[in-house]
């Protein structure tokens, strides 16, 4: 094959499993410590820091071209405005 | 007569990728119903929230959490041409996928034991909020065990191809693919555990 693949060094994919167990940790402390439904938002945050981190090393998007990185962006834009667009909705009902 | 394979690596992992952006959207429909109905029934989704079994959640996140990086380190051991490692690795992954399997069985034995279960008595007589916060608990996360059953048996069979040595550091698309798949099945769960375990 003519294709360059980069290789991930388990020492990297280790690092980013502790990341992961690290933010896991911190999302149920946060939601131990801060009551109310406010805390979702938080929850969230958390939890999109985690995706950002599968999706650029475990499933190694940091390394692809750029074709692949814009059907991503493309793919979560759509779902964004799904869900933005259904807001406008719901809350303003 | 020879045969000639026809490789195309790019196009092979932009076709899993493709098929995982459609796959993100099923699971964004139910991500945002739950959103509208989090909107209408905030304190129904909170007594709801509470009662869920965050040991369980909490477990469950750590053993996929684990077994997305025997996946990934599984594509690193190939990508060496350590076959034997790459094999370990996967059977690692399928393991955790049991083993995950093994202890949403428990969950839900101890839940439906409860009566909680779409159409159940108890949730009948409750708020509305309640029995549609456990409803999209059920459709989502089954949904989600699904395709944790259908990313173990993908393993599987890659496994036992990376044993053959049909699958090897010059052609390994195959195990990409898999691992790709099985970190979207991670990547899912992430967001379940925090909106349905955390909702206290």
């Amino acid at each position: 094959m003519s294709e360059q693949h980069h290789i991930i060094s388990y020492r990297k994919l280790i690092a980013v499993w502790a990341g992961l167990l690290f933010l896991t940790a911190l999302t149920v402390w946060a939601a131990r410590h801060q009551v109310g439904i406010g805390h979702v938002w938080i929850s969230l945050a958390i939890a999109a820091a985690k995706g950002g981190l599968v999706i650029a090393v475990f499933m190694h998007m940091r390394y692809e071209g750029r074709l692949l990185r814009w059907l991503l962006f493309v793919a979560l834009s759509v779902l964004a405005i799904f869900i933005g667009l259904t807001f406008f909705d719901v809350l303003y009902r | 007569m020879s045969v000639t394979l026809h490789r195309d690596y790019a196009g092979a992992k932009l076709g899993m990728w493709l098929f995982l952006f459609t796959e993100l959207l099923l699971f964004g429909g139910l991500f945002l119903l739950y959103a509208a109905y989090l909107a209408r029934y905030p304190q129904e989704f909170g007594a709801a929230g509470r009662e869920m079994q965050l040991a369980f959640g909490t477990v469950n996140t750590v053993i996929l959490i684990t077994s997305s990086l025997l996946a990934a380190m599984a594509v690193t051991a190939i990508q060496r041409n350590r076959q034997q490692a790459a094999f370990r690795l996967l059977v690692g992954t399928i393991l955790c996928a049991l083993v995950f399997l093994g202890n949403k069985y428990l969950e839900w034995s101890i839940e439906i034991g409860r009566g909680i279960y779409p159409g159940s008595e108890r949730l009948v007589a409750g708020p509305p909020g309640e029995s549609v916060f456990y409803s999209l608990y059920y459709l989502t996360a089954g949904l989600h065990g699904l395709h944790v059953l259908i990313g173990g048996f993908f393993l599987a069979l890659v496994a036992v191809r990376v044993r053959m040595g049909t699958i090897h550091a010059g052609d390994f698309v195959l195990l990409e693919n898999g691992a790709l798949y099985w970190h979207l099945v991670d990547l899912i769960w992430i967001f379940i555990f925090p909106l349905y375990y955390l909702i206290l």
